[in-house]
């Protein structure tokens, strides 16, 4: 049966992963700490990261390594950062590109 | 020019404005608005000169506080850095990752004991690079992106939300590979990711599937993946192995090679043995793969031995060798040879590792794929050929090293030829029916491809400015080679002769006021009216665009606030 998140951590051998809590679309939300925040996010179980710009589809991440850019949010801010290349940090404030440009 | 004339608000606004370049990246913005600039076609295949970086006295460190930046900090960069470092060189090694590694060994200094079983020998030996880092006197900045290396060997890195200019006496460069692209029926949907993704989720954050998961494509890294989740307790839902049927006669051709090569043999053989073992179902001889769900992958289908199958699955992990990845070399104007065997772009290089642009060279899987311990090898030596440039190593003592280094490197890239045959993506994955899109960024399909092929456009540029394709935020760096390959065989020419995109800098999304640090902010605001200002800061934030305008105005603003 699926459930939301793609991914999740292996079943902790001793202590749990710490987690830092960032505001993500403006409600909270706990997530692993020392991790890129698109891996956060993806344990989440966000699967929409962005629209697409042309057909407004869901995107999430792709390569998880820079290449394909669709794991794109705004980041404390700053639109278009690619989130599987920033580590998650406490208090972010993150938000999704929403919707289809007008 | 006015003061106020130099840079105004109106000047920084993205899109809209004239200022935006008629192939300037589109990061994160609408297709819709900058949609207007088709009129600039035709100069597209002739190549423009160089790109000059800005001047950026105030921005960082201008003046060469080191001999060597190497760009990246997998094993081609770490031994590049190390042996120059050895050398007597002051190296800076950049890197946009929080921690060295590169893609072998990312995380290696922060994985556990149990991360390190799971991922295998081969990880753990990236500890010695570490160590040998650590006990060097290389500078490393990790979370340092470089968006734009200069023919004058000059090196623009975002760090800490700012940019800065670096210089040096020579660059290399060694920024690896990227998974070779994978356009099939689907491949946007969320839940689809490559192999490549499922293994940063592993080594940087010890992250397992959750949903049935299903791994397709072909070669090594995808048996490594399946055999890493194994031994991690997960068991996949199936392999789809799309790697086409091996003539035996192809392997006794190449027994010789193997032999030289017999660790990398070993491995492979090992991995798929453990891979049979589990029992997992593995598909052979994969054909009309396609990804199927409305919001996401709910299913896969395809033929395999003259049945059809369709598997429910919430992630499918797609994979299909990997490539050079030359946006750098490119940007740089560099010369380029598409390899047939290895149906890739090539930057060509001198013996060692020097592009056709002097004092800049590249190393590792940036240059050609060849694994791992091929980029070490490469490192080292494009580390060699700078110190004998920079007369740090006198020359008879450099060409033994060298000739031991080439010696291996001949040894360890044997295989390859076998292994390209071997794993050679089968052209429906490669070059795809009309339906599928091709260009993610800008859902260009491949369909819309070929018809501008019908119309005369032959070459990636001209396509790019009719259908936006490739201008979206990974300025074709995930559509470049299918792009390339759907116009040569639908136009009847070689790759070679098509060519490929023309890239630009920024090579990372950048906002201007990262590009501008604080000094833009100070100077400039001050004579803007209150609305002005809030208009100006809200472009700050905006991703940036090059064009002659805004270079120009920086240019000038950057001359003011020296001379104030
Ligand atoms: C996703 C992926 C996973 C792989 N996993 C394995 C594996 O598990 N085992 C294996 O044997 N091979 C693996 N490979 C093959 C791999 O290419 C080689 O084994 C080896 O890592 C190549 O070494 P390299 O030093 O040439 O490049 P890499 O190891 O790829 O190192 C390149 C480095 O450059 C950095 N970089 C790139 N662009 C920039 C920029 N603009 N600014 C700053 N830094 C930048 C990257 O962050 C990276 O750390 C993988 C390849 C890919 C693409
Ligand atoms: S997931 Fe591809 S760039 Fe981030």
């Amino acid at each position: 049966m699926p459930t939301e998140n793609l991914f999740a951590p292996l079943p902790p051998e001793g202590e749990p992963p710490r987690m830092v809590t960032i505001e993500f679309n403006g409600a909270p939300l706990a997530l692993l700490a020392d991790a890129p925040l698109a891996a956060g996010l993806l344990v989440a179980g966000v699967r929409r990261f962005r629209a697409s710009p042309v057909g407004g589809g869901a995107r999430a991440p792709y390569c998880m390594s820079g290449v394909c850019f669709e794991c794109l949010l705004e980041i404390d801010g700053v639109p278009s950062q690619q989130a599987c290349q920033v580590q998650a940090r406490e208090g972010m404030k993150v938000r999704a590109i929403c919707g289809k440009p007008t | 020019m006015t003061d106020t004339a130099a840079l105004t608000p109106r000047d920084v606004l993205p899109a809209s404005s004239p200022l935006v370049g008629e192939d300037a990246p589109n990061f994160g913005k609408s297709a819709g608005e900058g949609a207007v600039q088709y009129e600039t076609t035709l100069e597209h295949n002739q190549h423009p000169p160089l790109p000059q970086p800005l001047p950026r006295e105030g921005g960082g460190v201008s003046c060469a506080a080191h001999d060597l930046i190497v760009i990246g900090a997998g094993p081609a960069g770490l031994a590049a850095a190390v042996t120059g470092s050895r050398h007597g060189l002051r190296v800076l090694l950049l890197d946009e990752q929080p921690a060295i590694g590169g893609q072998i060994y990312r995380n290696i200094t922060g994985s556990d004991k149990r991360r390190a079983r799971i991922l295998g020998n081969d990880y753990t030996q990236g500890a010695e690079l570490a160590r040998l880092l650590a006990a060097s006197t290389v500078e490393h900045w990790p979370d340092s992106a470089v968006w734009q290396v200069g023919a004058d060997k000059s090196v623009q890195v975002l760090r800490n939300g700012i940019s800065q200019t670096l210089r040096a006496e020579a660059i290399i460069v060694a920024t690896g590979a990227i998974e070779r692209p994978f356009p099939i029926p689907g491949w946007t949907l969320p839940g689809v990711m490559t192999a490549g993704a499922g293994q940063v989720l592993l080594k940087s954050a010890a992250l397992i599937p959750h949903e049935p998961v299903v791994l397709a494509g072909c070669g090594p890294l995808l048996y490594l993946l399946a055999a890493q989740y194994l031994r991690a307790g997960v068991k996949p839902r199936a392999i789809l192995d799309t790697s086409p049927r091996v003539d035996p006669r192809l392997a006794l051709r190449h027994a010789g090679d193997m032999l030289l090569s017999w660790h990398d043999v070993a491995k492979g053989v090992g991995l798929l043995r453990e891979i049979h073992a589990s029992g997992v179902p593995f598909y052979r001889d994969v054909r009309e793969l396609r990804l199927e769900g409305d919001k996401r992958l709910e299913r896969v289908s395809f033929a395999s031995e003259r049945q059809t199958h369709v598997l429910d699955c919430g992630l499918a992990l797609l994979h299909q060798g990997v490539v050079p990845n030359t946006q750098i070399s490119w940007s740089l104007r560099a010369e380029h040879r598409w390899n047939d065997d290895q149906l890739c772009w090539q930057p060509v290089r001198d013996e060692w590792g020097q592009l056709s642009v002097p004092g800049i060279y590249v190393a590792g899987d940036g240059a050609a794929i060849g694994g791992a311990r091929v980029a070490g090898l490469q490192g080292e030596l494009a580390a060699l050929g700078v110190a004998q440039a920079l007369e740090r190593r006198s020359p008879a003592n450099t060409v033994s090293r060298a000739d031991v280094l080439r010696a291996r490197l001949r040894r360890h890239l044997a295989i390859r030829p076998f292994l390209d045959r071997q794993y050679r993506p089968r052209d429906e994955y490669r070059i795809p029916a009309d339906e599928v899109i091709v260009c993610r960024c800008e859902e260009v399909t491949a369909g819309a491809i070929r018809a501008l092929v019908a119309l005369g456009c032959v070459g990636p540029n001209q396509a790019k400015s009719f259908s936006r394709c490739g201008m979206g935020p990974c300025q074709g760096l995930q559509c470049g080679l299918t792009v390339t390959e759907l116009i040569a065989q639908a136009a009847g020419l070689t790759p070679q002769e098509v060519g490929y995109y023309r890239i630009r800098p920024p090579l990372k999304p950048l906002t201007l006021g990262q590009l501008a640090g604080k000094t833009i902010h100070e100077h400039e605001v001050m004579r803007l009216n209150a609305q002005d200002s809030e208009t100006f800061f809200t472009a700050l934030d905006q991703p940036a665009r090059f064009n002659k305008k805004l270079t120009t105005a920086l240019k000038e603003h950057e001359q003011r606030v020296i001379s104030e």
